[in-house]
């Protein structure tokens, strides 16, 4: 059967759905231009388990939950699940890590600098410069021979790890619901302020993000991919997907009077272009070398793809150490401690961009 | 006989890099790709008939892909 999703009408059709379902996600209670951040919703998730203790931003965001599980359901239907490991695991953990430390410096992941965008808000344009800096780099390590390796088929049971994983927090949210006024429900953290207590109904979250998670995974979208693909081949096809996503979010926010243009005064942001910037060079470059967006990974770990189940689980602890050691941004800009840990960060990436290559002949 | 690329078990971008390099400096005309994944195979068919080639055929073997092309 032909997979109308995969075609050049399917991506853009996907990238519509993402960014108006997104801009609902907003209207509905999620934080601002955050109406679907994995960069974000995965640091929320590690406050809601107590992997870190910042009282603004615990919360088991369902988004993550349903973006998986959709995503399972696709591949699952559509014979594409296919377990698979064991292409340097660790490094892919390293790197999700670093991804998201860049993404936290900056205050979002690509979907969210393209949601950023679409709402007004001038700061994600130096995000995006910066993931444009952070891919190109990651191609010119491709087109030198760097690669994590082939991964091999494993199990059918250790494909479903990462799909459960995401089921028993959907039950531990479920078991654990939120509580007016308390910071604590059984095991689970939740914010009473900021970003964290800012959410739209759990049941439309889910939904949203299963439908967007079947879709994705059928469409390949990645945002990454999009640039990486016109850097590397000029092809534009994953690359309208995502303007696709950004024209649909704006005509939204523009409907839902959630279109703010300016730089100052944006939700969950700050105005240090040159750290917007060099976040996500750092988060662009990391996803390049792990072959994909936050979003793709969680789609991809969908599918059974341990390696990106890895680098998720990297990007949760690096959450939490982002913001255990002070390395998260604020509204007030990036701080020193996340300014290091950016320029470590880079140091790390490109020099497993230069060692991990086989010889180009 | 015609030549394999064997880019089974590889992520994005590198079965559409492995392609596209053998492509540029192959003087045959037909090539048979061996990839494991669907994205795989949507990405490499995209690529070669951007570069002026056409699928031939797509075997489906097992999980994998076998995907032969001609210029």
């Amino acid at each position: 059967m032909k997979n109308f999703l995969a075609s050049r009408r399917g991506i853009i059709f996907v990238g519509g759905v993402i960014g108006i379902l997104a801009a609902f996600l907003q209207k509905l209670g999620n934080p601002g231009n955050m109406g679907i951040c994995v960069a974000c919703f995965e640091r929320d998730i590690a406050g809601g388990l107590g992997l870190h203790r910042a009282p603004i931003v615990q919360y088991v965001r369902p988004e993550i939950i349903g973006l998986v599980l959709g995503a399972f359901i696709a591949a699952y239907l559509f014979k594409e699940f296919k377990p698979r490991s064991g292409s340097a695991p660790l490094v892919r953990f390293i790197l999700g890590a670093f991804a998201m430390i860049g993404a936290l410096v900056f205050l979002g992941c690509p979907w969210r600098a393209l949601l950023r965008l679409a709402g007004g808000d001038g700061n994600a344009i130096l995000g995006l410069l910066g993931l444009t800096v952070g891919v190109w780099i990651g191609t010119i390590f491709l087109k030198n021979g760097y690669t994590l390796g082939r991964t091999q088929k494993t199990y059918k049971a250790a494909g479903f790890v990462f799909p459960l994983l995401m089921v028993g927090l959907l039950v531990a949210v479920l078991l654990n619901p939120q509580v007016e006024g308390a910071e604590k429900s059984g095991i689970l953290f939740y914010s009473l302020e900021g970003p964290g207590s800012m959410h739209a109904p759990l049941i439309i979250s889910l939904l949203f993000a299963i439908v967007i998670g079947f879709l994705a995974q059928r469409s390949r979208f990645c945002t990454m991919g999009a640039v990486r693909d016109l850097i590397l081949f000029k092809h534009t096809h994953l690359f309208s997907g995502v303007v696709s996503l950004v024209v649909a979010a704006f005509i939204t926010n523009i409907i839902f009077k959630q279109f703010n243009p300016g730089f100052s005064g944006q939700p969950v942001a700050h105005t240090m272009h040159l750290w917007n910037f060099a976040g996500m060079v750092l988060a662009g470059l990391a996803f390049a070398l792990a072959g994909g967006c936050p979003g793709r990974q969680l789609f991809l770990a969908g599918e059974g793809d341990g390696d990106a189940a890895i680098f998720a689980l990297g990007m949760i602890i690096g959450a939490a150490f982002a913001h255990n050691f002070g390395l998260a941004s604020s509204t007030a800009g990036a701080t020193p401690a996340g300014m290091v840990a950016t320029v470590i960060g880079l140091i790390v990436c490109m020099l497993i961009g230069l060692t991990m290559r086989e010889k180009v002949v | 006989m015609s030549k394999i690329i064997d880019a089974r078990g590889l992520s994005c971008p590198q079965p559409v890099m492995l392609t596209i390099n053998e492509l540029e400096n192959t003087t045959e005309t037909q090539l048979e790709i061996l990839v494991d994944t669907d994205t795989a195979k949507e990405n490499v068919t995209r690529a070669i008939t951007s570069q002026g080639w056409q699928v031939a055929k797509i075997e489906t073997l097992d999980d994998e892909y076998k995907i032969v092309i001609k210029k």
